[in-house]
């Protein structure tokens, strides 16, 4: 789960992070008072969604006057912003973070990761801030400094002190750098937080460190225990059916093809949308249905998928293993007959029951199209997409 | 021989008591696996299916000899049972559980580095399907009945893509010696490298299937051990091609975060590492009959 920056940045002030003096605004009107609030000559109006890169997109205005921070505000609120890392749909912009303007001396890169390679916390810092890190590894890795994390002892000064100083700080904020890294890697521990990143990091004029930028995102498998950190959750930043799904229990991600996908399984889920592609169509969705496939669970997946009203053609592939073919068929024949559904539909059931779900199928007269194989099932997907486009353009 | 697990291995069931443990362990049972007992903390003493429960692992390994137990146990106690079992003397884990905590699973590998290598228990998952060695002993949810006994190993990510890929080659005859599930989770108690080592040791598998997908390091580091370090030859299907950067596919793990954790990628790099690329998935059980017959 991924919170905005003027959340980050509230978490991360309690923990001894220092922050520009800053503050929220759902509207113009809003803007303008918190520009008051704060005082000076300079603000940045901050487009809040949950992405980095905002800056390149337009997100991030610089005022010099009230007049300037409203314009801004009214530019920016409800504006869709498309990042590289929002993908081409973009994300719509709810709410601005407006703060005081600072005077950069100099701009760095800070941020704990997962290492997945060393099954450790990694915290990674570049003197050269403010560029994507990705971008800054392939075009000059030995400015970046890693230093793991032993998980059972956790993070040591004298690791602080070794990042403050590859950051190339002066020695007079060397302690307060390492106050700064210290409270970011026990806000890291605190809220099982999966990745911070403070990008840039800046030495003020005042030679103060302040983070200008703060994303943190959360593992979801530990949210039972973080109930805090769950109330940030900002659902307008969230794909709605992808939450419907996580309602629901079930998993899914929306894409941009037109062939549905109902399927047991993350793996062999990737495994059906890499053959609907290499039979040359084009996956709408990625769901994953889980173990005890119930008929009521048939069902609700049945109209995920429908309710993405580029779907074409829909692709059933169990391998029950838990499941029951015989269970997953009465589901499905319920669920068409129930949503009365008009776009084909291709079913291949395999593993336990398999004789007897196929059976449930067969009898049911819906014009359901059977398949044995996964290969049998991506190639009728991909023909009878194909098949119901030209009807559909005559 | 097979490895991890075979006809003399004892098992544990721990979450024994609960709705998924009792389901599962009498279907390890009906299989033919030596369930030995379980542990439910607060019901020692009792008998469930049969079989004694225990308060603790340490007392249930000290009764009954066990030296394999498979957890079920709910994602906030998981890991504290997968240490649990490691210091009462268990050789092999499979945790079942999905949803378990990245930190809690950094803090039970660097728990299990504690013990020295030889007393060190292997963990395989959690989020998985478990481990089966073919007519020898199963110690998951898998369904038994699709893996046929034979000289291939199975090493995935993926429960039911991995039933899929057993499921192709016995259609072809070609039987599994070992099955592992090392889980769908971004830290997992066994990477694919240390799985394809035992395999290369066991001498009743001749070929190994590894089933990867998009996210981590795993699968190619994998690929560049099989290079330096292995005989057999090792088959790859690497799931995710249409997978989109930044976009969790239903696994925790599953995920392109970083360069070269897309599908496209990793087999390219497999590639140059010598293994042989099932070009669908559909084709894994083909690959595999082509490996086997061209190593005979």
């Amino acid at each position: 789960m991924d919170i905005h920056e003027y959340q980050a940045k509230e978490i991360l002030s309690h923990y001894g992070v220092k922050i520009a003096e800053g503050g929220l605004a759902y509207s113009p009107e809003d803007a303008i008072q918190r520009a008051r609030e704060i005082g000076g000559h300079v603000w940045a109006v901050k487009a809040q969604i949950h992405s980095g890169a905002r800056g390149k997109a337009g997100g991030i205005k610089i005022c010099k006057t009230h007049d300037e921070v409203e314009a801004a505000a009214e530019q920016l609120l409800g504006k869709r912003l498309i990042t590289h890392q929002t993908g081409p749909a973009g994300k719509v912009c709810g709410r601005l973070y407006v703060e005081a303007g600072t005077e950069i001396a100099k701009e760095l890169y800070f941020s704990f990761l997962v290492d997945r390679s060393a099954e450790r916390i990694v915290m990674i810092g570049s003197s050269q801030g403010g560029m994507d890190i990705e971008e800054l590894a392939t075009t000059n890795p030995d400015a970046i400094t890693k230093i793991h994390i032993e998980p059972a002892v956790g993070l040591q000064d004298y690791q602080a002190r070794q990042m403050a100083f590859a950051l190339g700080l002066d020695a007079e904020i060397i302690s307060h750098a390492v106050k700064t890294i210290r409270g970011c890697y026990r806000a890291l521990r605190e809220l099982d937080c999966s990745m911070l990143e403070i990008n840039p990091l800046v030495v003020t004029n005042n030679n103060e460190l302040l983070a200008l930028d703060a994303k943190m995102g959360f593992d979801d498998n530990a949210l039972f225990r973080q109930p805090k950190v769950s109330e940030l959750r900002d659902k307008s930043q969230e794909d709605p059916r992808e939450m419907a799904a996580a309602d629901r229990g079930l998993s899914y991600v929306g894409l941009d093809g037109d062939i549905g996908c109902m399927i047991n399984g993350a793996g062999l889920a990737m495994a059906t949308m890499d053959m609907i592609k290499l039979a040359g169509g084009e996956p709408a969705n990625f769901l994953d249905v889980g173990g005890g496939a119930s008929p009521e669970r048939t069902e609700k997946a049945f109209r995920l998928v429908l309710a993405d009203s580029n779907v074409k053609a829909m692709l059933v592939n169990i391998f029950a293993g838990i499941n029951r073919c015989d269970w997953i068929a009465e589901g499905v024949v319920h669920a068409v007959q129930k949503l009365d559904m008009k776009i084909p539909l291709i079913v291949r059931l395999s593993g336990t029951n398999v004789e007897e779900g196929r059976r449930i199928i067969a009898e049911s007269g819906l014009p359901i199209i059977t398949a044995e194989t996964l290969a049998e099932a991506a190639e009728k997907a991909v023909k009878a997409r194909n098949e119901a486009v030209v009807r559909g353009g005559c | 021989m097979a490895i991890l697990i075979n006809e003399n291995t004892r098992i544990i069931v721990q979450g024994f008591t609960g709705k998924i443990g009792t389901f599962h362990a009498e279907d390890m049972m009906k299989y033919g696996s030596k369930v030995v007992g379980g542990v439910t903390p607060g019901k020692g003493g009792q008998k469930h299916l049969g079989l004694p429960v225990f308060n603790t692992v340490q007392e249930a390994v000290q009764a009954t000899g066990a030296d394999a137990s498979i957890v079920f146990v709910p994602p906030a106690f998981a890991a504290d049972s997968i240490m649990e079992a490691a210091d009462a003397g268990i050789k092999y884990c499979v945790a079942i559980t999905d949803g378990i905590p990245t930190q809690d699973m950094m803090t039970v590998k660097n728990f299990l580095l504690r013990f020295p290598p030889k007393k060190r228990m292997v963990l395989t998952g959690p989020n998985c399907a478990g481990t089966i060695s073919p007519g020898k002993c199963m110690l998951g949810i898998m369904p038994g009945h699709i893996y046929m006994p034979g000289n291939v190993g199975i090493v995935g990510r993926s429960g039911t893509l991995g039933y899929e890929a057993a499921s192709q080659m016995k259609a072809l005859g070609i039987g599994v010696s070992t099955s592992v599930g090392i889980g769908g989770d971004p830290i997992n108690g066994s990477a694919h490298q240390v799985i394809l080592e035992k395999f290369e040791q066991d001498p009743d598998t001749k070929v190994i299937m590894m089933i990867g997908e998009i996210g981590g390091p795993q699968e190619v580091e994998a690929g560049i051990y099989a290079k330096n370090n292995m005989k057999k030859p090792v088959v790859a299907y690497i799931a995710g091609l249409t997978a989109p950067q930044g976009r969790r596919m239903g696994h925790a793990g599953a995920i392109i975060s970083s360069a070269g954790e897309g599908a496209a990628e990793k087999v390219a790099m497999l590639k140059e590492c010598g293994v042989t690329i099932c070009p669908t998935p559909a084709q894994m059980g083909e690959t595999v009959a082509k490996v086997l017959a061209s190593c005979q």
